[in-house]
């Protein structure tokens, strides 16, 4: 856990305007749970060392050969991320340390319905949550509702698209784009309400366990409306992304 | 350390002595919590010491208020990187509240929290000017995202130490782990060796 594993970027992925998916392939990997976090360790040429945490987007793996992948948002003033969305490349070394987390996780074998809920670059750990849900053909309830920009910000657009087609009708989408929405879209853009969120997500009585991720004021209005509505707050995990 | 990457120049926030390894400064003072904050009436408000001996010390709003009361500035350091200098606070000495209550066989203690939260420090970490139940920052009542009321402030260790909505102490004779230490994080976590992780 506290080791520093050597990770090699096997495959890069242009997610969005200003964000990127590197898969890597990490040497002695023990996997991960859906929702953990990694360390990037970034290190300069005299020596200077960086490092910041980045959700896991790939399923839950205990194989550890498989790519790990993470979906690295470029901040404005970020020290890492403007390096790894436009600096790096394929066949670079990184080096990584985890996984790390385990409340804000979603296990298989989690019989409840499950709903997610995202603001922007907080749909990675949630997207692996998907994924592994997918990947065990698994039959509960899983609505996401996405709160987002604009349409060139959405993370793994198709993926999802493919996702909710093949979940036997088991997983269900529901996109808010707050400034600007593709054409023809029905909701008018802004910020998601309270009336939205009880209309976009699943109702109490059907006891759902709620994950929430993005950055803190979306975060902190969002959790406050679920507990209004009649989730018990033990059953609303949150990850809240701060700082840069 | 064998791997470098030629294009990183990074921005060298390190040089600052203040800044413990593998941090970096912020301005802002973000917030993370595992699960929705609660809100809690200053009038519904506790706090309490259980003593090794199952004795109980507990205050309200009020009598808390009427402890002596001190103002610190302090830096904080969170375990997700950032780090905040020279933030000003008010609040009481774990000094003061663990006054006359009898540590020596306790080296152990677990803060509880409104919602839940639990995480375990040892005595020698909230003794001796280290630890303070604090209500105020920057010159305001804490905000509820920041723990208001009252949260625990042990800025010497990382801030997740520093339980928010704090409302028990309790002194422990054995070792236990709290909510994060649980899931694989540092028993101590002393921002000044890196102890981020088990």
């Amino acid at each position: 856990m506290v080791d520093w594993h050597m990770a090699r970027v096997a495959e890069i992925h242009e997610e969005t305007a200003t964000a990127r998916s590197l898969r890597l392939k990490i040497d002695e990997w023990p996997g991960q749970l859906s929702g953990q976090h990694l360390d990037i360790r970034v290190t300069a040429p005299d020596g200077y060392q960086a490092s910041r945490e980045y959700s896991i987007a790939s399923g839950a793996s205990t194989d550890g050969d498989a790519l790990v992948e993470v979906s690295v948002e470029e901040l404005p003033d970020g020290e890492l991320s403007p390096y790894l969305v436009r600096g790096v490349e394929v066949g670079d070394m990184l080096e990584v340390r985890g996984p790390v987390g385990g409340y804000f996780v979603w296990r298989p074998e989690q019989p409840e319905p499950v709903q997610l809920i995202a603001g922007g670059s907080g749909v990675v750990p949630l997207m692996s949550m998907l994924r592994t849900h997918a990947a065990a053909g698994h039959p509960t309830p899983m609505r996401l509702l996405y709160s987002v920009r604009a349409p060139q910000f959405v993370f793994y657009m198709d993926e999802f698209m493919q996702l909710a087609e093949q979940s036997n009708d088991s997983v269900m989408l529901d996109y808010a784009y707050t400034r600007e929405a593709p054409e023809g879209w029905a909701r008018s853009v802004g910020r998601l309400t309270r009336d939205e969120v009880i209309k976009l997500t699943l109702p109490p009585e059907q006891n759902p366990i709620t994950y929430i991720c993005g950055p803190n004021s979306f975060v902190e209005n969002i959790a406050m409306w679920m507990v209004d509505l009649g989730h018990p707050a033990e059953r609303v995990r949150t990850e809240r992304f701060g700082g840069a | 350390m064998g791997i470098f990457s030629p294009g990183f120049v990074g921005r060298r926030r390190d040089a600052n002595p203040l800044l413990p390894p593998g941090q970096y400064e912020v301005s802002n003072f973000p917030v993370l919590s595992a699960g929705p904050t609660p809100k809690i009436n200053l009038d519904d408000w506790a706090f309490s010491i259980r003593a090794g001996n199952g004795d109980l010390k507990a205050w309200n709003w009020q009598t808390l208020m009427a402890q002596p009361i001190e103002q610190f500035t302090v830096d904080l350091h969170c375990v997700t990187r950032w780090s905040q200098f020279g933030m000003g606070w008010r609040g009481v000495s774990l000094d003061v509240l663990l006054d006359g209550v009898d540590t020596s066989t306790t080296p152990y203690a677990m803060a509880g929290c409104y919602g839940g939260y639990t995480t375990n420090v040892r005595m020698s970490d909230l003794l001796g000017g280290k630890a303070w139940v604090a209500f105020e920052f920057d010159g305001k009542p804490l905000a509820p995202e920041h723990g208001g009321p009252a949260r625990l402030l042990i800025p010497h260790l990382y801030l997740w130490k520093s339980a928010k909505w704090l409302n028990s102490l309790t002194l422990m004779d054995h070792h236990e782990l709290g909510f994060w230490e649980m899931y694989g994080y540092n028993d101590i976590g002393d921002p000044w060796k890196e102890e981020r992780y088990s």
